[in-house]
C-alpha cells in the first residue's frame, strides 16, 4: 500500500520498531533521571557550600546548554580527552540521564521547600526522627506537588528523544526523516508526528490519573 | 517538679528575646502565660519543646537533663533529647496537622512509628481520644475536610496519643473564629479537672483566670510577674501587668 509514494506497510513496522529504541531513551532517562534528581534536590538544600555549590553549577551548565550539545560531548568529548568511547547508546543515555536530573532536582527543590516548616516542628515535638520525618510526613507531600511539573517534564522528554539521532542512534525521528528523504515525502514526519502524540497522550492520561489519585487531600 | 527552667537567654540577631526566665512546673499544674505580642511568649514554649536553642540557661524536664550552660555541659546527648521529647507535647496556634493522613492516621501514626504501640492498641486509643473530642464520627475524614476547631482538637488528641507529662499550648484558640473558641477551652478545661500538667499561652484572659493555677505575666523577655490568678488580675500591684490588663480590656 502507497500514500504519496510511500510504501506505507513497510514504513509503518519500521517506525515502531524505531519507537521500541524511544521508548528505551524515555524509559531508561526515567529510571535513572528521577532517582538523581531527587539527590540533587537533597544536594541543593545541604547547607554545606561544598555539596550544593558544585551542584548548582552542574545545573546551571546541564539546564543553560542543549542537550544536543550535550549529547555530542558525552559522544565525543570522552573520545577527545581521554582517548575512549561510552558508545552511542551508553552517551545517548547519559547525558539525558544527566540532563533531566539537572531539571528534575530544580523541581523536586521547589517541591520540598514547600512543605511548611510547622511540619517538621510538629513531628519533631512528636518524637519523629529525622528520617521518618521527611519519609512519612515531608516526602508524600512532595510527590504530590511535584506531580504536575513532572508530567509535563516528561511530556518534553517524549518530544527530546528526537534529539538522539543527532549522535545517530536509530530512534523514531531518524528512521522517519531518512524515509522522508528516501520517498521525497513529508508522509513520514506527519507518522512521526502521530506516534510522539500517541506517547504524549498516554503520558498525559497516566499523569491526570495519577494526579486524581492524589485528590483525597488538600495540603 | 516536671520542668525546671533557669535563667533561661534566647537572642535573634543580636536582640535578646528571652533575658533571664526562670519557672518551674509542678505536677497536675496549669500555668497561663500571658503578655503582650512580641514579648517571648512562643520563644519561650518553642524553648521548651526543643524547637529553638537557648543561648543560656539549664532546662531539666521530668528529672531529664536538657541543657546546662551554667555548669558549662551544653545540651545533652540525642538520646536524652529524644526522651525528653516524648516526655512533652505541644498544641500549635495554626494546629498543624499533617495534611495527607487521615485523622485517625494523625493520631495513630506516631504512636505506633515513635513509641513502638501495636497498631490494634493504638487505633483504640485514638477512638477513645476522638470519643472525648467529641469527634469519633470524623476519624477517616481529612484535616481538610474539617472547622478550624475541630482540627486543633484532633491536634490536642494527637499529642495526648503520645501520653506526655506536660502538655504546651501556644495560644489555641487564636487562629479560630471566635464562636469556636469555646469548644477548644472546653476541652482543655476538662484536661485540667483530669489534672494534666499544661502550660498554656494564651490571649483568652477570662479562661487564663478561671482555669490556671498560676499566671505568669511577660513582657519584653522578663517574667514580669507570677501569682495565683486571683493576685494577679484581682489585685496586680505591679504597674505594667496594670497597664496590660487596661490596654487588654479596652480592646
Ligand atoms: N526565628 C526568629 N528569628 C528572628 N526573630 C524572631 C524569631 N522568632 C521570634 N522572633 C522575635 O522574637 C520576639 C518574640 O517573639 P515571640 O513569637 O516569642 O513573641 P510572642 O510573645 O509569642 O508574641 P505573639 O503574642 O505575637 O505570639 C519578636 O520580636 C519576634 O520578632
Ligand atoms: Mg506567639
Amino acid at each position: 500500500m502507497r500514500i504519496d509514494n510511500v510504501p506505507i506497510d513497510l514504513l509503518i513496522p519500521n517506525m515502531l520498531s524505531a519507537s521500541v529504541k524511544t521508548l528505551q531513551i524515555f524509559f531508561l532517562t526515567i529510571i535513572l533521571s528521577i532517582p538523581l534528581g531527587f539527590l540533587v534536590a537533597l544536594a541543593r538544600r545541604s547547607k554545606y557550600r561544598i555539596i550544593n555549590i558544585p551542584v548548582r553549577i552542574y545545573q546551571l551548565i546541564f539546564r543553560g546548554t542543549p542537550l544536543m550539545l550535550q549529547l555530542f560531548f558525552f559522544m565525543y568529548g570522552p573520545y577527545y580527552i581521554f582517548g575512549f568511547t561510552f558508545g552511542r547508546d551508553l552517551a545517548c543515555i547519559l547525558a539525558f540521564a544527566i540532563n533531566y536530573a539537572a531539571y528534575f532536582g530544580e523541581i523536586f527543590r521547589g517541591g520540598i521547600g514547600s512543605i511548611p516548616k510547622g511540619q517538621y516542628e510538629a513531628a519533631k515535638v512528636l518524637g519523629y526522627t529525622k528520617f521518618q520525618t521527611f519519609m512519612r510526613i515531608v516526602l508524600p507531600q512532595v510527590i504530590k506537588i511535584v506531580i504536575p511539573s513532572t508530567g509535563n517534564e516528561l511530556m518534553t522528554l517524549v518530544k527530546d528523544t528526537s534529539l538522539a539521532q543527532s549522535i545517530a542512534v536509530i530512534e523514531l525521528f531518524r528512521v522517519a526523516t531518512t524515509a522522508g528523504s528516501k520517498y521525497a515525502s513529508t508522509v513520514p514526519i506527519v507518522v512521526a508526528a502521530l506516534f510522539y502524540l500517541i506517547m504524549n497522550t498516554i503520558v498525559e492520561i497516566s499523569f491526570k490519573i495519577i494526579e486524581k489519585k492524589f485528590d483525597y487531600y488538600k495540603n | 517538679m516536671l520542668l525546671k527552667a533557669d535563667n533561661l537567654q534566647k537572642q535573634f540577631d543580636n536582640t535578646s528575646v528571652l533575658k533571664g526566665i526562670s519557672l518551674a512546673v509542678n505536677e497536675g499544674e496549669v500555668i497561663a502565660i500571658i503578655g503582650p505580642s512580641g514579648s517571648g511568649k512562643s520563644t519561650l514554649l518553642r524553648c521548651l519543646t526543643q524547637l529553638e536553642k537557648v543561648d543560656a540557661g539549664r532546662i531539666e524536664v521530668c528529672g531529664k537533663l536538657m541543657v546546662d550552660t551554667i555548669s558549662g555541659l551544653g545540651y545533652s546527648d540525642p538520646k536524652t533529647l529524644h526522651e525528653i521529647i516524648l516526655e512533652v507535647g505541644l498544641v500549635f496556634q495554626n494546629f498543624i496537622l499533617f495534611p495527607h493522613y487521615s485523622v485517625l492516621r494523625n493520631i495513630v501514626d506516631a504512636q505506633v512509628k515513635v513509641l513502638g504501640v501495636d497498631k490494634q492498641t493504638a487505633v483504640d486509643k485514638a477512638m477513645d481520644l476522638l470519643d472525648k473530642m467529641n469527634l469519633r464520627s470524623r476519624s477517616n475524614a481529612y484535616p481538610c475536610e474539617m472547622s478550624g476547631g475541630q482540627q486543633q482538637r484532633v491536634a490536642i488528641a494527637r499529642a495526648l496519643a503520645l501520653n506526655p507529662r506536660i502538655l504546651f499550648f501556644d495560644e489555641p484558640t487564636s487562629a479560630l473564629d471566635p464562636e469556636l473558641t469555646g469548644e477548644i477551652l472546653k476541652v482543655i478545661r476538662s484536661l485540667a479537672e483530669e489534672k494534666m500538667t499544661m502550660v498554656i499561652v494564651t490571649h483568652e484572659m477570662a479562661f487564663a483566670r478561671d482555669v490556671a493555677d498560676r499566671v505568669i505575666f511577660m513582657d519584653e523577655g522578663v517574667i514580669v510577674e507570677a501569682g495565683k490568678p486571683e493576685e494577679l488580675f484581682g489585685n496586680t500591684q505591679n504597674q505594667r501587668t496594670k497597664d496590660f490588663l487596661q490596654r487588654f480590656n479596652q480592646n
